[in-house]
């Protein structure tokens, strides 16, 4: 059944089109990531999906369900979780507190005036936090944590609004090559377990070629190829314009390495 | 009407409005590049007309030359310059690593000093300046007589503007205040030498100040209160121009000045709320100011300036809280009368301070018109029993609720906004506010507001109403420190921490602070009704701008990153004036020296370095 | 004024006997104190504050030297700021009367301030001298058995200069006024009032600057606009010397009757300097032109004191220590409903004659001079100025009767 599916999407921002009739489809349990050059159009479409751009024109559809231009908030209510380039975490508060205040949006407390934050959800944000590793620093301030580490949160964070997609803008960006791989690994674990399907963007082609079940590639604003990864490192315009003869050494050899 | 009154009234608004624009201009710089709220602009502005009524008439004792007055005018404003460099180095400098509304607070510390020490050298009389020679005159334009000098004035605004253009794009040091104003960290990673560039842009401000204050001596006497009157102006043309740009400022100061010119002919009692009513319609069409930029999201990840941690009491907390408790409550056992008045006001002032502190210090919502709803709910209050025969009690249920109404209406239009933006909407709102009270004579009494609002028969004793309000205040700050444990109280915070993730996980961020503003404005209201009963009385004074700046000194002298912080630093903000008012004339000196040293060995507060005490111990 | 004057110092603290020995034959005061709470906008309006309290610190020593009051007690005054908003002027004015132990309080200078105090004394059943608001509230819709008023208010200012116009030809007339309580109600009054006085008055322009804050121009535009014979100028201070320059070289004043209030005081003609108008009928003190002997004597005494010429505000001060001594003298207590009695239809002779505080609306009868300006060297000054008493320009006892809240 299809999870996700992007219509037509288009995007201009005055004479720039930024996105040209973009079109996909994403199944539960599946990953696809969105690669394509700087400027290629994916964190545009990425946006519109999210909520956080409405399209010029298309329809996105979440389970059937027509949530083109709705905001994020609404967006998240329907089942979508969402991790960003530069993460973004409640610097203030504890690992656990940014996860229980994610799980308070998720039940609709937001506006409870009467019970106290800190305990409220406390074990399931920690069951969260297991999920991705990081249960033993459940009460240090987010702030002191290795950047890897914000991220495995992150990714708890979106999964406390127990979603049906998860939308993860170059999820490995600024990561040491070793945290990237693990957690790429985790995303995909948890997404195949759980049934979650994944729209990703990625600059890193290790990752992408290792996880994704698909990939959709972009070049200024239009879809130019779509696939399993092995379709589209055989697809010769693919190799032109993007990957490059090095680019498609890597895929191989990252390939190897997830299944050797 | 005939044609040649209105170009000559035109003329006027155009005159008015160059003036404004160099004052402006120099704020707006300062801004861009030090995100400094510079609330001593207005002072630099006086200095250059003390300066220049000093110089000017000296050096035109030599000879009366238009050349000596436009030397003595430069020469004023190279001094206010300089006097700029000075704070910038002395004070400024360091606070740059300190929250942003700490040096707004020390530039307010500054205003006050700079009152007093100029009543100390100049004297309390208005000093007239000399005219400028050669520009004496009126001019014969279209069958009106219009004055020589303010042709000339039309003339300096556009050539500073150019003047100004060719700074920024001609000068290594103008392209490296464009960048500044447009990403400060990017010059920071540019290896610029910062400390330079921002004590340039300080004489540069300060002097475009002077220039402006030297400007205006043929035309307006030196006085000391005309600090406060230039900077609530000049912050007007600043925002609606859009902060930070200097293009702006002159596209705003020339529609403010030609608003003024017509606006007093269909409405000769508007020059009250003009500017504000602009700024607020500016401001909610386009929240950037006209030719602004929205603020470049932040790149890194910093903390942000507020609660950070939401601690239980301790032993020592729980210890100190019995501690004040308890003194709060023995105060009309021993203490005399006057200090059973001062312990009732510095309550009602902690609710107040917390509740901003709710805003500010929980939300992240920086309010410069918090008296707004201190006042309403006092107007609230002391029209229902003066007016409509009521008793204190359903009185003080009705502050609160109209601060809560006038929140809920202001917020929705405030909560729209992010800010420094946000930040001058509310005080546009609450100048709104404070006009109509002024103006509304035949309901709020006007200017001399109301008197006989007293409590109720039972509690009309010091002592009883202490009681009342120790009450009330302990109970408003209670809860609303229950809300800041609680769900929602966290809600604020996470959007205050980031926006966007609070947005995707669901919460409807503006909605959430729509709902705070009005709590905050409930809490605000109900002190400002227990107020009016302290004092007897309401006038528009309760929620004027001083009051507004007074509720964020208490807020900051305790410390926003606390919880509790606010109430501390409502008791020592009172108790600094308190001392000094009664011991000199110049109390406003020592309550500005008081807040630049409490800001400087205390930078996060008295409850900050009450929690560094804590670590160390 | 130089360097930081502690206010807390108090008259008699300061008093140095400059006079002493002026009048032999009684013994200077002696015992404890009757202390008076005098709370100012010292801070804010020190131009007019100052030699307000130079004056009474003047008056108290004389007083001292002379005897004392209450048949031989010094009399001292407790100056204090009041922070110049009713709030502050409330807590202060407690603070006056509980820890200071005052007697009763006095002063005030804006009218908001005094009318929150006046509040407060009628609440707190204590006696206040307001001595410099204005507004005309505080004697009439507003006033309460415990209040009483020293200075000529607006109305009686207003209806001072409108009196001296009488005669005149000017039928059209405009008004500028700074937007506040003072000038708003001067305007009203002065729109009252001028009937009476021209026939056929009309109003043909109203400006209303903010405070502290006169678009000069566009207001001298507005105004000759209107083509008025007449202007009523109730604006002072540095918005006064902004609109006169503004206005004389727009020509605004040529050809043209004005009326303004205060102008003549040398408060505000001092700054105006050259360029102060000629022929404006204004109210005012032109101190250099007093002939009368004790005021004369006062004069020299402030100026070999204070090294300055009087303000208007020091003649203020000095009657101001006058009455309140005669005032203590007929009660001959300080317990409050024996001062307030005392003060009822009180006459005290004073520096500018005869002073009596009304019963029927707790008004003084001090007048001001009325005159018109004229420049001599570099300052202005008044001529054909004349006293004029405040007994003639009361309001009419009907129109008391009508707004006073019965008690």
């Amino acid at each position: 059944m299809t999870l996700l599916a992007a219509e037509g999407l288009n995007k201009r921002f005055g004479g720039v089109v930024a996105a040209k009739d973009v079109s996909f489809a994403l199944a539960a349990g599946e990953m696809l990531a969105i690669i394509g050059p700087n400027g290629a159009g994916k964190s545009t479409t990425f946006n519109m999906v999210g909520g956080q751009l409405a399209p010029s024109s298309g329809r996105v559809l979440l389970a059937g369900r027509d949530i083109t231009g709705l905001p994020p908030r609404e967006v998240c209510r329907l089942g979508v979780g969402r991790t960003f380039q530069v993460a973004q975490t409640f610097l203030s508060m504890s690992v656990a507190g940014n996860v229980q205040m994610a799980l308070i949006a998720h039940h609709g407390r937001t506006r409870d005036v009467v019970a106290d934050a800190a305990s409220l959800y406390r074990a399931e944000a920690l069951a969260l936090l297991a999920q991705v590793g990081m249960a033993e620093a459940a009460d240090r301030p987010i702030g002191e944590l290795a950047y890897g580490d914000v991220k495995r949160v992150e990714l708890a964070i979106a999964l406390a609004a127990a979603p049906k997609l998860l939308l993860m803008d170059e999820p490995t960006a600024g990561m040491a090559p070793r945290e990237r791989a693990a957690l790429m690994q985790l995303t995909a674990g948890i997404a195949r377990g759980k049934g979650i399907g994944v729209l990703f963007t990625e600059h890193d082609m290790d990752a992408v070629f290792a996880h994704a079940d698909r990939i959709l590639v972009l070049v200024r604003g239009e879809v130019i190829a779509e696939g399993s990864p092995e379709s589209v490192r055989a697809n010769p315009e693919v190799q032109r314009v993007y990957l490059g003869q090095s680019g498609h050494k890597a895929a191989l050899r990252a390939r190897r390495g997830a299944h050797g | 009407m005939d044609f040649g009154f209105l170009v000559v009234q035109s003329l006027s608004g155009l005159a008015s409005a160059s003036s404004l624009f160099v004052i402006a201009s120099g704020l707006t710089l300062v801004f861009g590049v030090t995100r400094i709220v510079n609330f001593a602009h207005g002072s630099f502005y006086m200095l250059g007309a003390y300066m220049a009524v000093t110089v000017v008439p000296w050096l035109l004792d030599f000879d009366r030359s238009p050349l000596l007055f436009f030397t003595g005018v430069l020469v004023s404003a190279a001094v206010v310059g300089v006097l700029g460099v000075v704070m910038e180095v002395l004070l400024l400098r360091r606070l740059y690593k300190v929250p942003e509304l700490f040096q707004l607070l020390a530039t307010f510390g500054v205003v006050l000093m700079v009152q007093d020490a100029v009543l100390w050298i100049w004297g309390p009389v208005e000093i007239p300046g000399p005219r400028a020679p050669g520009l004496r005159h009126g001019v014969e334009i279209l069958g009106q007589r219009f004055p020589a000098y303010e042709l000339f004035l039309i003339c300096v605004g556009p050539a500073v503007l150019g003047l100004l253009w060719l700074l920024m794009h001609r000068t290594r040091f103008g392209i490296l205040i464009r960048a500044a104003t447009r990403d400060r960290e990017m010059v920071g990673a540019l290896g610029v030498n910062q400390a330079l560039l921002f004590t340039g842009t300080l004489f540069l401000g300060a002097f475009l100040a002077g220039l402006g204050g030297a400007l205006q001596i043929p035309r307006v006497s030196a006085n000391s209160q005309m600090d406060l009157s230039i900077i609530t102006e000049a912050f007007v043309v600043t925002v609606i121009g859009g902060m930070g740009s200097v293009p702006g400022a002159f596209l705003a100061a020339v529609i403010i000045g030609q608003l003024n010119s017509f606006g007093v002919l269909i409405f000769p009692k508007i020059t009250l709320v003009l500017v504000f009513l602009l700024m607020a319609v500016v401001l909610v069409v386009k929240p950037w100011g006209l030719l602004g930029r929205p603020e470049p999201a932040a790149g890194r990840a910093a903390l942000p300036e507020g609660i950070l941690a939401t601690p239980r009491f301790g032993l020592w907390e729980k210890v100190i809280l019995a501690v004040v408790l308890a003194a709060t409550l023995a105060v009309p056992v021993f203490g005399d009368a006057y200090t059973v008045k001062v312990a009732t006001e510095v309550l009602i002032f902690a609710l107040a301070a917390f509740s901003l502190n709710f805003l500010v210090g929980n939300g992240g919502i920086v309010s410069f018109g918090h008296a707004a709803y201190f006042g309403l709910g006092a107007y609230a209050a002391g029209l229902l029993v003066t007016k409509g025969g009521f008793a204190m009690e359903p009185a003080l249920i009705a502050a609160p609720l109209a601060g809560a109404a006038f929140a809920a209406l202001f917020g929705f239009f405030v909560v729209r906004l992010t800010g420094i933006y946000l930040a001058m909407l509310t005080l546009a709102f609450a100048q709104i506010a404070y006009a109509v009270c002024f103006q509304w004579v035949e309901v709020t009494g006007g200017d001399n507001g109301v008197v006989g609002v007293w409590p109720s028969a039972w509690a009309r004793s010091r002592e009883v109403f202490h009681y009342l309000v120790a009450g009330c205040c302990i109970l408003g700050i209670a809860a609303l420190r229950h809300v800041i444990y609680a769900p929602f109280g966290a809600t604020l915070r996470a959007a205050r921490d980031s926006e966007q993730r609070a947005d995707a996980i669901g919460i409807d961020v503006r909605m959430h602070r729509w709902l705070a503003f009005t709590l905050a404005g409930a809490a605000a209201g109900l002190a400002g009704g227990l107020y009016a009963f302290s004092k007897g009385s309401i006038d528009p004074t309760l929620l004027a701008i001083p009051m507004s700046i007074d509720f964020l000194a208490m807020l900051l002298l305790g410390g926003m990153q606390t919880v509790m912080g606010a109430v501390a630093g409502a008791a020592a903000f009172h108790t600094i004036k308190d001392f000094f008012m009664p011991l000199t004339d110049h109390w406003r000196f020592f309550l500005g020296a008081s807040i630049i040293a409490l800001v400087l060995i205390f930078p996060r507060g008295l409850s900050g370095a009450y929690g560094a005490l804590r670590r160390r111990a | 004024m130089a360097g930081f004057t502690f206010s807390r110092r108090s008259a008699l603290a300061a008093g140095t006997g400059i006079l002493a020995g002026l009048r032999p034959g009684h013994a200077p005061a002696q015992g404890a104190p009757i202390k008076v709470g005098e709370l100012n906008s010292y801070a804010r309006m020190a131009a007019f504050a100052m030699p307000y309290r130079n004056a009474i610190q003047l008056a108290v020593d004389q007083i001292n030297q002379a005897g004392g009051v209450m048949g031989g007690r010094p009399l001292e005054f407790v100056f204090r700021d009041d922070g110049s908003t009713p709030g502050d002027a409330v807590r202060v004015a407690e603070d006056l009367l509980t820890r200071e132990g005052c007697a009763f309080l006095a002063g005030t200078f804006l009218s908001n301030v005094g009318l929150a105090v006046s509040d407060l004394a009628n609440q707190r059943k204590k006696l206040f001298l307001a001595t410099e608001p204005l507004t005309d509230a505080l004697t009439m819709a507003q006033g309460n058995r415990y209040t009483w008023r020293l200075r000529p208010g607006t109305y009686m200012q207003t209806r001072m200069v409108v009196e001296a116009a009488r005669g005149k030809t000017a039928k059209r007339w405009a008004i500028v006024a700074p937007n506040y309580e003072y000038g708003q109600s001067a305007a009203a009054n002065f729109k009252k009032l001028i009937g009476s006085a021209i026939p056929g008055a009309e109003i043909v322009a109203e400006q209303y600057p903010a405070l502290g804050r006169v678009d000069a121009g566009a207001t001298v535009g507005a105004l000759a606009q209107a083509r008025p014979d007449g202007i009523f100028n109730v604006l002072f201070g540095p918005d006064l010397t902004a609109f006169v320059r503004e206005g004389n070289t727009r020509g605004l004043f040529e050809r043209r009757l004005v009326l303004s209030l205060l102008t003549g005081e040398p408060e505000y003609m001092l700054p105006l300097g050259d360029e102060c108008p000629d022929g404006w009928i204004v109210t005012g003190y032109p101190w250099e032109q007093v002939q009368d002997a004790p005021h004369k004597a006062f004069i020299e005494a402030y100026r070999a004191r204070f090294n300055d010429t009087p303000r208007k505000g020091s003649v203020l001060g000095y009657v101001t220590a006058q009455v309140v001594a005669s005032m203590l003298n007929k009660a001959n207590s300080t317990e409050t409903e024996a001062m307030v009695d005392a003060l009822a239809d009180l006459p005290t002779q004073t520096i500018v004659g005869n002073v009596t505080m009304r019963a029927l609306d707790h008004q003084g009868t001090m007048g001001t001079w009325v005159g018109e300006t004229v420049l001599r060297g570099r300052t202005g000054t008044m001529r054909n100025a004349r006293y004029a008493d405040g007994a003639n320009y009361l309001f009419p006892e009907d129109e008391v009767r009508a707004a006073r809240p019965r008690s």
